[in-house]
């Protein structure tokens, strides 16, 4: 079984306002198309781990490796590509550009990254909007459709440039249990149709019972 | 690599859902550029004008015999005072020195030089004007007055009749306007005038003569070179002055100063001559660019507010587009494109305020005595301008937009994800 992501020795302070010890010798992997949840109480660190795996925040030390290469030291540019290509991120608020089109929306990191055509990249994200079961939505602005409708189009935003990992922060966060029942369905089938790997930081029991594995975390450090 | 569809794609949708902003900093741009087309079209029409009243008339390089006393006196041949100190009291100039020797040779010879485009001979001869019991000091310049006309731009300058008119006839004279007008002569009339050594000639007006400047008009008339050589009673290769004019100004001083050796003859170039002339033109060219320079430094401001202002909104759309793998060096594109769209329309709209503006204020009618063929503003319409123009636009944006979007650049997407 292959590794998508592994963090080796993370550790992470924050210096203002006062010296603190966020992360603390973070380890862990996480296999392709494995379906891993963190928990943990509110304000042990999870939203700072991802930030720091989705290689937004470079502030840390230790290493980490995207499908067995270092990516720690890489440049900004260099990150950046990385996100583009190899890591879709949901938020727990959903971010979409509200002045876009939902089409136009889930299309954009394609049209950055730039390997496809046009069409190809429209057709690409009408399956994903199709999967997500929104493919209705597709022409709407982005701004005047509902809140679950939002998560699912960010969902299919990270789909588009077929990633090799997802990772969320409390996606389904302010969801109703009948919505957020459904992106863990759509997320299940993610993983076991097209071997996406997955890892999600969620605070609903339920939900990450049914994963395949719970990383716990306490005061910065993995405790299981 | 950066991917220019999508990054002007972004630009463009932001700029089009902030149509007024938008609207409010271009217009910043348009005013700026069209107050400096305007500006500078029309003050470099009036230093034409300007300089055209001065440079069409006065000659490149004038050459003629300075009047003065010779450096070397009698006494100083004498040996035998060689070595004593001599005083001679009340030296008086060699009465006939106006005349410039060898003329003709010499104005053959500078007409063969390639830098010169005309050597043109005059008679300058001091004399007065009669109408009955008037008499005015005042000169005649004998001419040729189809070369004038042709290198000195003298039409211009002759608000009645013609100088086909004064070439065709034999006692014929130009006279100057303000003469005209104290005499209360016209086209068709005769004058008498006569030299300093007494002699009376009759001569008939053949038309007007206004240059501009009201002490010349009272003063000067001209005549064929001919007719001031027989009134004065001299040869036909009497000349009393050399004009020049050269294809290129920047000439003058040089070849001024081989003449002046050359020939032993006082050579003046036309830069020695107007030194003054210079300042005016320099002082209007300053004022158009400070108040146009201003004017887009205000507009600058402007923009910088504005792309401030949708940098701060469009926070979250900056971590979205990072946390998506657009870099910061695309964010920072999308903002500087949006500024140099601006600056662009803007710009092209000012260009045209500008063109609609000059094309306006050169159909005003605008007459002067001192300018006689002047009848509109005078614009220059120089194509110069409106490149100068856009670049000055775009240059003032480009710096207008650098420090916000650089800002937008280095913004962090995790503080701002955070921040929700
Ligand atoms: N920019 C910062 N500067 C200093 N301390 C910070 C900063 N951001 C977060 N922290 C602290 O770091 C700790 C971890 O924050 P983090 O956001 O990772 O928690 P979390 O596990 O995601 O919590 P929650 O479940 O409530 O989202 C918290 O104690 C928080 O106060
Ligand atoms: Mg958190």
């Amino acid at each position: 079984m292959s590794t998508v992501l592994e963090a080796k020795n993370v550790n992470k302070y924050f210096k203002k306002p006062v010296l603190f010890h966020v992360l603390k010798d973070i380890s862990f992997k996480i296999n392709k198309g494995e379906f891993v949840s963190i928990m943990g109480k509110s304000g042990c660190g999870k939203s700072t781990l991802l930030y720091i795996l989705s290689t937004m925040d470079t502030d840390y030390e230790g290493e980490l490796l995207l499908n067995n290469e270092l990516i720690t030291g890489n440049t900004r540019d260099q990150l950046s590509y990385i996100r583009n290509k190899h890591i879709g991120f949901v938020f727990q608020f959903h971010y979409l550009l509200s002045e876009f089109t939902v089409l136009e929306n889930v299309m954009l990191p394609a049209k950055k990254l730039g390997e496809k055509s046009y069409q190809e990249i429209e057709n690409d994200a009408m399956q994903k909007l199709k999967i997500l079961n929104i493919e209705h939505l597709a022409t709407k602005k982005a701004s005047r459709i509902s809140g679950g409708e939002k998560q699912r189009v960010a969902i299919a935003r990270a789909l588009i440039n077929n990633p090799s990992i997802i990772m969320g922060d409390e996606p389904t966060g302010n969801l109703d249990s009948h919505n957020s029942e459904n992106v863990f369905n759509i997320f299940k089938q993610l993983s076991k149709e097209q071997g996406l790997s997955l890892l999600i930081v969620t605070h609903d029991e339920d939900f990450a019972k049914k994963t395949d594995r719970i990383i716990t975390m306490e005061d910065g450090k993995i405790i299981a | 690599m950066v991917n220019w569809k999508v990054i002007l794609n972004i630009a463009k949708t932001h700029l089009l859902t902030k149509i007024k902003q938008t609207a409010i900093a271009a217009l910043g741009v348009t005013f700026g550029i069209g107050a400096y087309i305007t500006l500078v079209s029309f003050m470099t029409g009036l230093n034409t004008m300007l300089d055209d009243l001065i440079l069409n008339q006065t000659p490149h390089i004038h050459i003629y015999n300075e009047i003065e006393p010779s450096k070397n006196q009698p006494i100083s041949l004498y040996d035998e005072f060689k070595n004593s100190m001599n005083v001679v009291h009340s030296i008086k100039p060699k009465l006939s020195q106006k005349k410039i020797h060898n003329a003709l040779p010499i104005i053959n010879y500078l007409e063969e030089n390639e830098q010169v485009r005309g050597a043109l001979p005059q008679i300058k001869a001091t004399i007065f004007y009669i109408a009955g019991s008037i008499e005015i000091g005042g000169n005649l310049l004998g001419v040729n007055i189809l070369d004038e006309a042709k290198l000195f731009n003298l039409n211009d300058y002759i608000v009645k009749g013609s100088p086909e008119a004064l070439f065709n006839t034999e006692n014929g004279i130009l006279l100057g306007i303000g003469i005209a007008e104290k005499m209360a002569l016209d086209v068709g009339d005769r004058i008498q005038i006569s030299t300093i050594t007494g002699e009376v000639f009759p001569l008939k007006i053949v038309g007007l003569y206004q240059s501009g400047i009201a002490d010349i008009d009272a003063m000067q008339s001209f005549s064929n070179l001919k007719t001031v050589q027989r009134i004065l009673g001299e040869a036909e290769n009497y000349v009393t002055d050399i004009n020049v004019k050269l294809y290129n100004i920047e000439n003058a001083l040089p070849l001024s100063k081989k003449i002046e050796q050359q020939f032993k003859l006082k050579a003046v170039d036309i830069n020695t001559a107007n030194a003054q002339f210079e300042t005016g033109t320099n002082i209007r060219n300053l004022i158009t660019y400070a108040v146009s320079i201003t004017l887009l430094v205000v507009a600058g401001f402007g923009i910088y507010n504005i792309l401030n202002m949708f940098i701060y909104e469009k926070m979250n759309d900056i971590a979205i587009l990072k946390a998506t793998g657009f870099s910061g060096k695309d964010v920072q594109l999308i903002f500087m494109s949006q500024a140099m769209i601006i600056g662009f329309i803007g710009g092209v709209l000012g260009l045209l305020i500008g063109l609609i503006f000059t094309n306006i204020i050169s159909t005003i009618p605008f007459q002067t005595q001192a300018l006689p063929r002047i009848k509109t503003y005078p614009i220059n319409f120089n194509p110069w301008f409106y490149f100068i123009g856009i670049l000055f636009a775009m240059v003032s944006t480009f710096f207008a937009g650098y420090l916000p979007s650089r800002k937008a650049k280095k913004i962090d997407p995790v503080t701002i994800i955070r921040g929700q």
